[in-house]
């Protein structure tokens, strides 16, 4: 099922150039704590990089699954390929229109309803008010909120507000789609229906960067895999290998099961 | 593969390999940076997603609220209303100065203006958090939007002011309604930069609403609107205190309005009381602080994508 067949076209469509992200842990808040700490000899803050010097390019219509434990730098990595971070050090570089999601949810707002937060978003993601219209029902019947499209989103249960952030943007015509934990909290018919929706954006050439800890769906729906460890990128190669670096395997092996692809995660 | 977009049926996904690279046609579309932005020119440029963010802020700054809207008339006319009292009754300005009501209502429309301006573009950004820490855009759109939505409240509070002119024998001429627009668009110009510098900067310094809470509280006091200008020409002559009363440019901004709106109402039989009402060079000062507020607006705008780069991870 899995064609590992890059519909690659040769074009480059992420350039990552020796990118490093650096954070601050600030230990205490208010000026007073901070000279106490001070004349304690104690540290006030700590830098760390949760991403440090990676580099790696992505051709146009390949899918990337990037792995990685908890903390280890996925999602930042993926806000600096969508522009919501700026690299400390280090370029990035994009080809065409950006959408996705990451750290599962969209930048909903929680008073708008359902209906104003999808032209909200696709308007971020850079839809006209013609294409939004053009795409509406799509979308709708996709994330498939019933009568609540018309109630705000703050009452959204956590499931039915991933499923309309990603039935906004998977319509979104982009160029890239970046998938950070999509799937983590959609129940098994919307996992299915989302893998079926990735499929075919992935089939029509655009570029996919899908995040998982399901070894399977990574499996299924990638063609090379990056891993992260404390920020550096360890891996970058064949899915398989990459897995089997991670041991997310465990003892099911090759077994294509359904738990598995569908991400019965961790 | 000229596989024409249908957005209804989702045609677009049938064709073979180098579909979307071809229907986009991304051998001609460059590498760019992702978080590459103009600032403020991007803004212009993306009105679509502007009036989106104006609509949502106009609804939710009231949310939940009953009354809703009414309140951005309530409260500038429970302020009004106090001012009023304190300044026109108590202190005796009302017999002073020809209708004190408009004297002060002019200035406090564009004051009102500015501080709901900068106040709600400073929480803007914080206010966004979800969207400014997942999605990229140009996170200037955040204060302009504030700005736009104290705009579209000044609005009915500009037409009560000329009806109030009106009902007070009000006879415009083409020279103070010249003033009046300056004096405006000086303030939509110090608005827009405070927003916009005050929204980074809030977002770094969490203390930075408190100080900007005092400043709010000082604006109102330090133009000449519960008192008449002459009270400061008066005290400092033209003297060095003068020079710092006047280099706030928000006084300018009110004796430009009031030189629109309340001249005109007092009669023109005491042409010697409305010339020590204002400045000689009033125009002339008011170009001055439109070309400042301007190089002021460039300054935070210079400041913010300098700043802005941090925005995303200290927001958390
Ligand atoms: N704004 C921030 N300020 C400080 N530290 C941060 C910030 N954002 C993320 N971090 C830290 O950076 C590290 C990487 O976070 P990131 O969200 O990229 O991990 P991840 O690989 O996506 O993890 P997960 O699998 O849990 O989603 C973590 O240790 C996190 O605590
Ligand atoms: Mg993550």
């Amino acid at each position: 099922m899995s064609v590992a067949t890059a519909t690659r076209t040769g074009l480059e469509s992420i350039v990552v150039d020796h990118v490093s992200k650096e954070f601050r842990l600030q230990y205490h808040r208010t000026l007073k704590q901070m000279a106490v700490a001070k004349s304690r000899k104690q540290k006030i803050s700590d830098r760390f990089l949760a991403v440090d010097d990676v580099s790696f390019a992505v051709q146009q219509g390949e899918s990337i699954g990037l792995m990685g434990l908890n903390g280890s730098g996925k999602s930042t990595l993926l806000r600096m390929v969508n522009g919501s971070m700026v690299p400390d050090r280090g370029s990035v570089r994009t080809r065409g229109r950006i959408s996705g999601l990451i750290a599962t949810g969209a930048g909903f707002h929680n008073q708008l309803t359902g209906r104003e937060n999808i032209y909200m978003n696709a308007a971020i993601l850079g839809m006209s008010r013609q294409q939004t219209d053009a795409r509406f029902e799509e979308i709708v019947e996709f994330a498939d909120v019933g009568r609540f499209l018309d109630t705000p989103v703050g009452v959204y249960s956590s499931g039915m507000y991933s499923r309309l952030g990603f039935a906004v943007a998977v319509h979104v015509d982009c160029d890239v789609f970046i998938a950070d934990e999509v799937l983590a909290v959609g129940d098994k018919p919307f996992k299915k229906k989302c893998l079926a929706k990735m499929e075919e954006v992935r089939r029509s050439g655009v570029t996919l960067f899908y995040v998982s800890h399901a070894a399977g769906s990574v499996k299924k729906m990638c063609d090379r895999v990056l891993v992260l460890e404390k920020g550096r990128l360890v891996f970058d190669g064949d899915v398989q290998e990459g897995i089997d670096l991670l041991e997310y395997d465990g003892d099911d092996g090759d077994e294509e099961n359904d738990d598995e692809v569908l991400g019965a995660d961790i | 593969m000229t596989d024409v977009v249908d957005g209804r049926t989702g045609g677009r996904h049938r064709g073979g390999p180098g579909d979307v690279a071809e229907r986009h046609g991304l051998a001609h579309v460059p590498l760019i940076d992702p978080a590459g932005s103009t600032g403020l020119l991007e803004v212009l440029r993306r009105r679509y997603l502007l009036s989106l963010l104006v609509r949502r802020e106009i609804k939710a700054r009231y949310l939940g609220s009953r009354f809703g809207l009414l309140w951005s008339y309530i409260n500038p006319l429970v302020r009004f209303l106090t001012f009023y009292f304190v300044f026109g009754i108590i202190a005796g300005r009302g017999a002073t100065v020809e209708n004190f009501a408009i004297h002060l209502f002019a200035g406090m429309v564009i004051v009102h203006f500015l501080t709901e301006s900068y106040s709600a573009g400073m929480r803007s950004i914080i206010g966004n958090k979800g969207l400014v820490q997942k999605m990229a855009m140009p996170k200037e759109m955040f204060p302009v939007a504030s700005m736009l939505v104290s705009l579209y409240h000044t609005g009915p509070q500009l037409v009560i002011l000329i009806g109030a002119c009106l009902v007070t024998g009000w006879d415009p001429d083409l020279v103070g309604f010249g003033a009046a627009l300056l004096g405006f668009v000086i303030i939509l110009v110090l608005a827009t930069a405070m927003a916009l510098l005050f929204s980074a900067l809030n977002v770094l310094f969490r203390d930075f609403g408190r100080l900007v809470q005092n400043i709010t509280q000082v604006v109102p006091f330090s133009v000449p609107m519960m008192y008449p200008y002459e009270l400061i020409t008066e005290r400092f002559g033209t003297g060095i205190w003068h020079t710092v009363y006047m280099a706030n440019p928000v006084v300018e901004a009110v004796l430009l309005m009031q030189r629109g709106f309340w001249v005109n109402t007092t009669g023109d039989d005491q042409p010697a009381y409305v010339e020590s009402a204002f400045p000689a060079d009033l125009f002339q000062r008011g170009w001055i602080v439109l070309a400042c507020c301007t190089v002021f607006l460039v300054f935070s705008q210079w400041a913010f994508s300098r700043l802005e780069r941090r925005l995303p991870e200290a927001i958390g």
